[in-house]
């Protein structure tokens, strides 16, 4: 029962993300990442861990995306027109592909898995993770939460107009 | 508690996969929006195996570097969807191939 509901949202997560390749248009490329994120959020709770799962939806799924998606319509992207392409890539590219993809399944044989991951086994709890985060992990919590900081200052910096940043021209 | 496995292979080929379309991803594409999705996408092929190897070792800190990676992952998006718009309104276009200098 779970292989299947592992591979049903494998099988969304690779689609999804080969379609995200496929696609010319930024918008189709950002609603099928959106698929891939919600397709992971189940592979999460599979694995027992239901605070990433709710916070993959809310966080990645919700707020990030919808970012890039109001960003994808305020610049009115369109079709992207295709590269001209360069031999150095094509021919170093399928080789190396090759090798890689070799050397993956060198790495799966080889190390074929015996062992599973049990599923339910984890104490997944946000009690739990609580009290890693706010007490094991706390400083790199406060640090994560200043560069947040940081980053919604640069981010209004950043995208504001150069007239309203309060600089006058003569 | 349930008597029915999924191997850690499987998550790792899994996550293997999301982030090798990734790169593939940043590499061929052509439009900096379709770019930026594509490090999210390695991103969230890295949070799996770190759930994963969670799930597999009885870590709970893995979790936790997830939580991370998400918080940093929301911070890079906003000031790199920021920095897209103040390219878009210098150069009018969205294209990496002709956003070739630093400098207008």
């Amino acid at each position: 029962m779970h292989l299947l509901l592992f591979l049903a949202f494998g099988a969304v997560c690779v689609g999804g993300s080969i379609n995200l390749l496929v696609q010319k248009h930024p918008i189709n490329s950002a609603l099928s990442l959106i698929a891939v994120m919600a397709a992971l959020a189940g592979e999460y709770l599979l694995l027992g861990a239901e605070f990433v799962a709710a916070v993959q939806v809310i966080v990645y799924a919700g707020a990030i995306m919808v970012l890039f998606v109001f960003v994808i319509m305020l610049l009115n992207a369109g079709v992207e027109e295709g590269t001209k392409g360069s031999r150095v890539a094509v021919l170093l590219g399928i080789p190396g592909m090759l090798t890689g993809v070799l050397l993956a399944v060198w790495v799966m044989v080889r190390h074929s898995g015996t062992e599973s991951v049990p599923i339910g086994a984890l104490p997944g709890h946000p009690k739990d993770i609580a009290r890693l985060l706010f007490h094991d992990f706390l400083l790199p919590f406060e640090v994560t939460s200043v560069l947040i900081l940081i980053a919604i200052m640069g981010a209004v910096v950043l995208a504001s107009k150069p007239e309203s940043t309060g600089r006058k021209v003569n | 508690m349930v008597n029915s496995y999924v191997p850690l292979s499987y998550y790792l080929l899994l996550s293997g996969f999301l982030f090798a379309c990734g790169a593939v991803g940043f590499l061929i594409k052509r439009n900096i929006i379709t770019i930026f999705m594509s490090i999210e996408l390695m991103l969230n092929g890295v949070n799996l195996s770190f759930v994963a190897f969670a799930a597999h070792w009885h870590a709970l800190a893995g979790q936790i570097f997830v939580f991370f990676v998400m918080v940093v992952a929301a911070a890079e998006a906003a000031v790199g969807l920021a920095i897209i718009i103040s390219i878009y309104r210098t150069r009018e276009t969205l294209d990496v191939d002709q956003v070739n200098l630093l400098k207008l």
